[in-house]
This record gives structure tokens, C-alpha cells and sequence, in this order.
């Protein structure tokens, strides 16, 4: 054969091979609003940098006559491209070929892309549209799920790992993603569970549909699995785009700076705060008023709303904000924003991301739930978090800071590089109602009239110590700050932190409250 | 995003606050002692066998009944000494978790 013939054989093999699982598997996938595993990678790169490898891959399983079958790419497209200018690495699982399910050489193919993703310091993306396990490769295909664990873990906190949830993500699959950073679903179209309706309904007899049990948002608003909800894949993959625009991309790096525009001036950080500490309002327009361009990129916005964790920047530098969320169940702690918060802290230590965090909660949930929920395993997640980062960190106390929040809410103690209060910041061992009840109780219970003692208790406590200078005395807070000071002096924070380093002791690794 | 829009009062150790009340706040559990006397299935499965009648005086440690589930045949055993007040379950049915299966009257002596 000349070159020439075998390069047209080969172009035939290639056009073959890209057809995946064929014309009718492939209109489908079509009718069900996905794109095909190959356009979706297209269309999330930038375009023309896509590279395909191991097109030709070949499974090699005998039984149940899996020898007859040709499954192209075996139902896996991986392989390099850029993203913004910047390289990446990528696989897409082919549901058109086999239900996209999870063979030998098809988890070879995902691991082999991910150590070029170790080796080359470049994020990770995996795009999910897989039925599970190939079950006739039996034990082989329990394997290539081990090994794509081992890999996910390795690589966990050395580079990004984005997981595009783009179908179903079912049994021991959903481990993959829940190792990652951040886990993207669309709409409709995102299914992810452990155990499916078919064996809930036989072991529980209890009947529930396939989007209520795993649907994209019950994962974003009340499992907490997904960080990203998106309509359709495309608003999904500009989400992505973005997401990438902000961290760096390997922990050796720091993120871009970027040039920046000045906050938005309808952003009046003076009036944001109602003057009634009772009343809530929406601190996501306070982060917007000390952001370049007013711009917030949220995670997990769905999900423990009562903490507020995201991107934004201040100077051209990406800063990991996480903010208490009056709005929303007065922005308690609680089971759920601690889980959320401690593990998007412990994201931006990892990343080199400047931790802002800005503080107005009443201290943790009361309740028996919360309690036996184990409160103190989780809230303690956020002390750790806090404490291990030694990336640099600023605090900005805006109104109340009581007893263990004010704590856990990186102060000082735990290792702030700078602390800031708000004029009308309250901090304080307890909240003036609790701290008058306990100190004043005597007086109180012996008064004329209790009630009227009791008032007149808490406001002399309230004027005496729910105000920013009884720690400011203290050296605990920097400096009270004007709400309007409040970008610069975070922007200066920045800048003077940026060759910050901190020696903790020599060991292996710590023990945080998993 | 919550559905739930309405400002409402949250009480604190340090006060009550004007805020939106999640769902799965408004929907917690609202926790009750354990009865002893009231056997419930622990986790969800099938009754094997049982081991008591209506009538059938118990003694702690006792065993009661089967409850087969994720391939595991659980035996469950009585907590407290007293008579099967009534047996809500037949053999090869399916439970739910923490479906009652079994009242126990306490013995009076």
C-alpha cells in the first residue's frame, strides 16, 4: 500500500471511529437535549485547540460474546485543548457508545489523560454521560473506577478538577465527581445517585422519580453535591469558562491579575446594613460594592444559603470571599454552611487565593436537630479551615459577632492577617439579651420590677460592650473602618500580604473533623 | 434559592432576628424519646420470620422477629420484659424504616 493509501485508510478509520455509537444511538442523544460527547468538548474549548487521543482504543473482554463488539473509543473521547489561552486536559464519556459505560480500557483512557494532567500541572475536566459499570468486564470495570479515585485524590489540591455532570452519574460512578472541586449540572439533564428508584422502590417499596431522586436540583439545593446549576449545557459551560478565569491553574500558581474596573457607585456600602440590628439584609451587595466591576461569582448558591461563599476581585487579584448571610435564616452556623464553608476555605489555601471574609451572624443554630446532627463535628470543620489557611486573610466584621461565630468567623485568634470592624460592629462574648440575663441575675430576679430591670441591663451592657472598641482596646481588631474604607483597606491588605508565609509544625497531615 | 420569601423570627441564644427561614429548617425533624415498649424497623427490609404471638409474654433479649435486609438476616430482639400488645407486620412484608412492627404492654405486677 502506497502513503497515500494509507492515509486515506487511516482518515476512514478515524471517520469511523468518531461516529461513536452510530447514526440512531447518536439522534437520541440529540432528542434528549444533549450534545454529542465530541461537541461538547468543542464546544467548552476554545475553538480550533481540541487533540484527540486514543481514538483507536480497543476493549479486550471476551466474555458474554463482548469479543463480537465494536464499541468505538470504548465510549470515552479524551484528550488536550486550551481554555482562555491556557491549556487543559479533558475527557467526555460517550453515552451514544454502550451507554457510555465504564469499561477496562475506557477508565485507561480517563486515567491516562488524568496523569498527563498531574504531570503537566494543567486542570482536569470530566464530562459524565454514563449508564455505571460495564457489567460484563465484571471486577475489570470495578477496577478502572478504583484507579480513577486514586487518581482524583492525587491530584485533589495540585491541580482544578471540574466534573460536568451531562446525563446519568449512577453507583459507584458519582464518587469520581464528589472527589472534584466543583461539580456543574444542567438541568433536566444531570442524574446523580447512589442507589437508583428501581432498588428504592424494591428494598423501600417507596416510588420516587429519577429528577426528584438525583436531578440537578435537588444536588444544588438541598444535597449540597453540585456547586453549579445551569438551564442548558451551553449556560453550563460559560459558567465553567468562567470559573476557570478566576483560579489558578495549579496550586504552584496564582491566579491572573487582571486589569479592573471600580466598583459599581450604586453600591452604598454605608447603606446596605439596616440600622435595626434585627433586620436582615442581602451581604452579596456589600461584596458587589467591594469588588472590581461589582462582579460576585457565587458557588453553592442554592445550597446553605445562610453562608455566601464565591470569587470576586479586588484590584485585579482573586479573593475566595465567605460571608454570613443575614437574609437567610439570620446567617446562623449551622450543619450545612459550616460543610460549605470549611471545604471552599480549604479550596483557596490550596489555590493561593486571599480569603476575605465578612462577618454578621448571632453565633451557631440552636436546636436538637442540629445537635445530634453532630453541630460540633461540623462546625468545627470551619475553626480548622480557618486555622490551617495560611494563605492571607482578612476579616471584615460588619455588625454582630457573638461569643463562638465571632471565633470561628476568622478572628484574629485563629490567625487573621488583618481584622476590620465596621462602626457599628457588636462583638462581644454573647448578644446583650444573653450575656444581661446571665450577669445581671441577681439583679434582676430581686428587682422591683424584673422585666423593666431586665431592659435596663441589657442596654447599659449593650452601650458598654457591643461595640468594635472594647476589642479594638484589645489589639483584636486593626482598625474600625469607615464602610466606605472598606475596598481600599482590603486592597492595601492584599498587597502588603503577598509574600506572606507561615511555618507550622513538621507532620504528614492533620486530622480535620471529616 | 429558597421558596420561601417571607421574612419571619428566628430565635437565637443572643436574640430574635428578622430573617428567611430555609426549608429544610421548617422541615426538620422534631425529635421524640425513644419508646422502648414500640419496636420499629431500624432500617428497611423484610420480615423473615416471627418469632411472637399476640398474648406471648417477652423478657428483654428475647428474640422477636427477622427483618432481612441488605442481604443480612437482622435479628431483632425484645428491649423490655412484657406482653405482644398487637403485630402490625406478616411475614415476606416489606417495611419502610422506622415503620412500627410491634407494641409491647408493659407487665404490671
Amino acid at each position: 500500500m502506497s502513503l497515500k493509501r494509507k492515509i486515506e485508510d487511516l482518515i476512514k478509520r478515524r471517520e469511523q471511529a468518531q461516529q461513536g455509537g452510530g447514526d440512531e444511538a447518536n439522534s437520541k442523544q440529540a432528542q434528549l437535549g444533549k450534545l454529542g460527547a465530541r461537541e461538547r468538548i468543542i464546544a467548552l474549548l476554545d475553538r480550533g485547540t481540541f487533540q484527540e487521543y486514543d481514538l483507536f482504543v480497543e476493549h479486550d473482554a471476551r466474555d458474554f460474546d463482548m469479543g463480537k463488539k465494536i464499541l468505538h473509543g470504548d465510549g470515552v473521547v479524551t484528550g488536550t485543548g486550551k481554555m482562555g489561552g491556557k491549556p487543559v486536559c479533558i475527557y467526555a464519556q460517550d453515552f451514544t457508545v454502550a451507554g457510555g459505560s465504564l469499561g477496562l480500557m475506557h477508565a485507561r483512557k480517563i486515567t491516562k489523560i488524568m496523569d498527563h494532567a498531574i504531570k503537566m500541572k494543567v486542570p482536569l475536566i470530566g464530562i459524565n454521560d454514563s449508564g455505571g459499570a460495564r457489567v460484563q468486564e465484571g471486577v475489570n470495570s470495578l477496577a478502572g473506577y478504583g484507579e480513577i479515585f486514586y487518581r482524583n485524590t492525587l491530584a485533589s489540591g495540585f491541580i482544578p478538577q471540574i466534573s460536568v455532570i451531562l446525563g446519568p452519574c449512577a453507583g459507584g460512578a458519582v464518587y469520581s465527581p464528589a472527589l472534584t472541586d466543583y461539580v456543574f449540572v444542567v438541568d433536566k439533564i444531570s442524574k446523580m445517585f447512589i442507589t437508583g428508584p428501581e432498588v428504592i422502590k424494591t428494598v423501600l417499596g417507596e416510588e420516587i422519580s429519577m429528577e426528584d431522586l438525583g436531578g440537578a436540583r435537588v444536588h444544588c439545593e438541598t444535597a449540597g453535591n453540585a456547586h453549579f446549576f445551569a438551564e442548558s449545557e451551553l449556560e453550563c459551560f460559560d459558567q465553567i469558562k468562567n470559573l476557570l478565569s478566576y483560579i489558578p491553574h495549579n496550586n504552584t500558581e496564582k491566579a491572573l491579575i487582571s486589569e479592573y474596573t471600580e466598583p459599581d457607585a450604586s453600591y452604598k456600602m454605608g447603606e446596605i446594613i439596616p440600622s435595626d440590628p434585627k433586620m436582615p439584609y442581602d451581604v452579596r451587595n456589600v461584596i458587589k460594592g467591594l469588588t472590581d466591576g461589582s462582579k460576585f461569582f457565587e458557588i453553592q448558591e442554592m445550597w446553605a444559603s445562610n453562608i455566601v461563599i464565591g470569587f470576586g476581585r479586588i484590584h485585579g487579584t482573586t479573593i475566595g470571599f465567605v460571608a454570613n448571610q443575614p437574609a437567610v435564616m439570620a446567617g446562623v452556623l449551622d450543619i450545612d454552611s459550616s460543610d460549605k464553608a470549611a471545604r471552599f476555605i480549604r479550596y483557596c489555601d490550596a489555590f493561593n487565593i486571599p480569603i476575605v471574609t465578612l462577618v454578621d451572624l448571632p453565633g451557631y443554630l440552636p436546636g436538637i436537630d442540629q445537635e445530634h446532627g453532630g453541630v460540633i463535628r461540623h462546625g468545627a470543620k470551619v475553626l480548622y479551615a480557618y486555622s490551617e489557611a495560611t494563605v492571607p486573610k482578612i476579616t471584615v466584621i460588619l455588625r454582630k459577632a457573638y461569643g463562638g461565630g465571632y471565633i470561628a468567623m476568622s478572628s484574629r485568634h485563629l490567625q487573621a492577617d488583618f481584622v476590620f470592624a465596621w462602626p457599628g460592629a457588636e462583638i462581644a462574648v454573647m448578644g446583650p439579651e444573653g450575656a444581661a440575663n446571665i450577669i445581671f441575675r441577681k439583679e434582676i430576679t430581686t428587682a422591683e420590677n424584673p422585666e423593666e430591670m431586665r431592659q435596663r441591663k441589657i442596654q447599659e451592657y449593650k452601650e458598654k460592650f457591643a461595640n468594635p472598641y472594647v476589642a479594638a482596646a484589645k489589639g483584636y481588631i486593626d482598625s474600625v473602618i469607615e464602610p466606605d474604607e472598606t475596598r481600599h483597606f482590603i486592597a492595601h491588605a492584599i498587597e502588603v500580604s503577598g509574600n506572606k508565609e507561615v511555618f507550622h509544625p513538621k507532620k504528614k497531615h492533620g486530622i480535620p473533623p471529616f | 434559592m429558597e421558596e420561601n420569601n417571607k421574612l419571619e423570627l428566628l430565635h437565637t441564644e443572643e436574640g430574635a432576628y428578622y430573617t428567611r427561614l430555609t426549608k429544610k429548617f421548617l422541615n426538620r425533624k422534631h425529635w421524640a424519646p425513644k419508646n422502648p415498649f414500640q419496636i420499629k424497623a431500624f432500617i428497611p427490609g423484610t420480615i423473615q420470620e416471627i418469632y411472637v404471638q399476640v398474648g406471648d409474654v417477652v423478657l428483654a433479649g428475647d428474640n422477636v422477629l427477622i427483618l432481612e435486609a441488605m442481604k443480612m438476616r437482622n435479628l431483632v430482639t425484645a428491649e423490655v420484659d412484657g406482653t405482644i400488645k398487637a403485630i402490625y407486620v406478616k411475614t415476606g412484608e416489606n417495611v419502610a424504616k422506622n415503620i412500627l412492627l410491634i407494641d409491647i404492654e408493659e407487665v404490671k405486677h
